[in-house]
């Protein structure tokens, strides 16, 4: 079909003597949502960082909606940066500032729209990720984690952007609360349609949204479906499915898809 | 992959056209937020004719984004206001769950920043926040010093509970690292001060009294005031700032909830180091300011080094050194105090940790030069 939106080849990071990629290769697709699964220390969230340029790679290169971002000055990433949105860890929200503010930001940014149509579009975004009208009032600290995640969701899809990337969108939110947040990520998937990059340790997440999955292995990428990465034969992959909480989530999964198939 | 330049050429258009009794309204091209101003233009433009139906035919439509919807379902509230029925024709299921999300309830378009009140009123809330403010301030800090004060006796009474390694640590950062800026500006203070002593002494054929003037003034008020102000900006900044990045990653938090007194194990070790670290600086920046203004009477009034001693041992006598050292620890204790006091006030964010941080430094020189003036008062009456 077309051409991927992200392309990673060869991509090597290090820090001090350390290796922490050798070679990874990655591909995500238009309009998927691409989970990246790892143990803790292997690597997640130093890949994020590189492919959105905060972090220069070592060796390899990055390609992002065709354009490789190490090689583009400031003036040129900016057009390219707009079209991605970021929701990290907590929020990341601009402590100082209200809801409302932060999403406006990258609208005075990268836009030269009127003050009441980007109000208006504010408001829209607040009720995609479904916070009520007055959250935009309150600043970071008045909210709780989960209003956080949405607003920074609500930050994060401020510009349209073609590529969504979420550091662990369902951390530290109730068992509840992450399926909602799941819903909500494939609906705005769907209707935005956005190609999502996820880090995920949440097993249910993987089960419920993720098209492919991505291991992150001994320093290179294992990708594929659900199932073929649960067939994969490394004992690393098969306790992460088969653990007490893989096989709970899978069971929830099969079930779901038992009763769709009525 | 869709360019820059392509998504700028096939801005969103909308054409109207006449089908027997209703309004056929073909939209195409790319109803995204970087055409959102041309799209905003169009929709004002379109003529409807005051239709009572209307169909939106989406075949054409390349790309839409929120924006672009958001823009269209505005439209389409206005022309449902005005009375058409507006209906979607070749909508692709995903248009329509965009357009759908559009729906913002009227009920819920509640104001997103907080209403502005008036002048006045804005001055009178303002007047009474501070002065509730000023009071509680003035109550934290008095007890603040009430639980430093216990802290301290039941240090006393159990010094095997002072952290040591954390003390040593201070006395490090605040007294050794700052040895060489606090030596090169004592130095050249002393050099000021002797050069423009001698160009005033001049004139009255008094340049050797340069030498009481530097001694005296060094020893008993300026050594001590520098060394103050300038381990206020360095160290008490950074103890602010340190305890105020603690309190915002819940680290001082945990420290109680381990058992750990966070006076005993971060205020205490701080305030111990500063009384022992700063009256040891106090003694360095004099003898540099000494040496600074040596230097300046030896090339300039062409002295040599004995008579400059000589001169020295005449004019300043032990109490004048002893007033500029005694003051010290006291001024010690207050950077310390108040730099922990405001690093344990700092609340949950990175802002709140630059105004703590200014606040230490602001309020510690302030309280170290009025209580420099009331040490004057002190001593002037004890005739000293």
């Amino acid at each position: 079909m077309t051409a991927p939106v992200i392309r990673v080849r060869g991509l090597v990071t290090r820090f001090g003597g350390q290796t922490v990629h050798d070679g990874l290769d990655l591909d995500v697709r238009r309009g998927e949502i691409l989970a990246i699964v790892g143990g803790s220390g292997s690597g997640k969230s130093v890949l994020l960082r590189t492919i959105l340029g905060l972090k220069r790679p070592d060796g390899g290169m990055i390609e992002v909606l065709g354009k490789n971002l190490s090689d583009l000055d400031d003036d040129a990433r900016r057009p390219v940066l707009r079209r991605m949105g970021v929701l990290f860890q907590d929020g990341a929200l601009f402590s100082a500032r209200t809801v409302a503010q932060n999403i406006r930001l990258p609208f005075t940014e990268h836009t030269d729209l009127d003050h009441r149509l980007v109000t208006q579009l504010i408001r829209v975004k607040l009720a995609m990720v479904g916070l009520p009208q007055e959250a935009g009032a309150k600043i970071p600290a008045e909210l709780s984690g989960g209003m956080r995640k949405r607003a920074g969701l609500a930050r994060a899809i401020a510009l349209d952007p073609d590529v969504l990337f979420l550091d662990e969108p369902t951390a530290g939110l109730d068992p509840i609360g992450a399926a909602k947040f799941d819903e909500l990520i494939r609906d705005l998937q769907r209707s935005l349609s956005l190609s999502v990059v996820m880090i995920t340790h949440d097993v249910d997440t993987l089960c419920a949204i993720a098209d492919r999955i991505a291991v992150l292995l001994d320093k290179k990428m294992v990708v594929g479906t659900l199932d073929e990465i649960r067939a994969y034969p490394h004992p690393w992959v098969q306790e992460y499915f088969s653990g007490p909480r893989g096989r709970a989530a899978q069971a929830g999964h099969d079930m779901q898809a038992g009763r769709k198939d009525d | 992959m869709d360019g820059e330049g392509s998504e700028r050429a096939e801005a969103g258009w909308a054409r109207g056209r006449f089908d027997g009794t209703a309004l056929v309204v073909t939209l195409g091209g790319r109803w995204t937020l970087a055409n959102a101003r041309s799209l905003e233009a169009t929709l004002a433009r379109l003529e409807t004719g005051g239709s009572k139906a209307m169909t939106l035919d989406m075949t054409k439509v390349a790309a839409i984004d929120s924006a672009g919807a958001w823009l269209l379902h505005r439209q389409i509230l206005r022309w449902q206001e005005a009375g058409s029925e507006i209906s979607l024709a070749n909508a692709s299921h995903a248009q329509t769950a965009l357009l759908a999300r559009m729906a913002i309830e009227g009920s819920e378009r509640r104001p997103l920043a907080r209403p502005a009140l008036g002048a006045l009123r804005e001055l009178a809330i303002r007047t009474g926040e501070a002065t509730v403010d000023f009071a509680a301030e003035a109550h934290a800090l008095v007890s603040f010093v009430g639980a430093v004060a216990t802290t301290w006796v039941r240090a006393l009474r159990r010094p095997g509970r002072v952290r040591l390694v954390s003390t040593v640590h201070h006395i490090e950062s605040i007294g050794i690292d700052a040895l060489p800026i606090m030596g090169l500006l004592a130095f050249l203070i002393g050099v000021v001060l002797a050069f423009q002593g001698a160009d005033q002494l001049r004139q009255y054929g008094a340049e050797v009294f340069t030498i009481n003037l530097l001694g005296v003034s060094v020893l008993r008020e300026i050594g001590v005031l520098i060394t103050a102000i300038m381990v206020a900006g360095r160290t008490g900044s950074a103890f602010a700032a340190e305890i105020g990045t603690m309190k915002v990653n819940q680290e001082v938090d945990a420290m109680r909830t381990l058992g750990l007194d966070p006076m005993e194990t971060l205020v205490l070790p701080r305030l111990i180091a500063l009384a022992i670290a700063l009256p040891m600086l106090v003694f360095y920046a004099d003898a540099m300011a000494l040496a600074g203004g040596a230097v300046m009477v030896i090339v300039g009034l062409d002295l040599s080094l004995a008579q400059f001693f000589e001169q020295l041992a005449g004019a300043v006598t032990l109490p004048t050194f002893a007033i500029g050292l005694i003051k010290a620890p006291v001024f010690a204790v207050l950077i310390g105090m108040v730099a922990c006091y405001e690093g344990l006030k700092v609340a949950g964010s990175a802002e709140s940790v630059g105004i703590h941080t200014t606040r230490s430094v602001v309020k510690s020189i302030f309280l170290v030069i009025v209580f420099d003036a009331g040490f004057s008062i002190l001593f002037s009456r004890l005739g000293i």
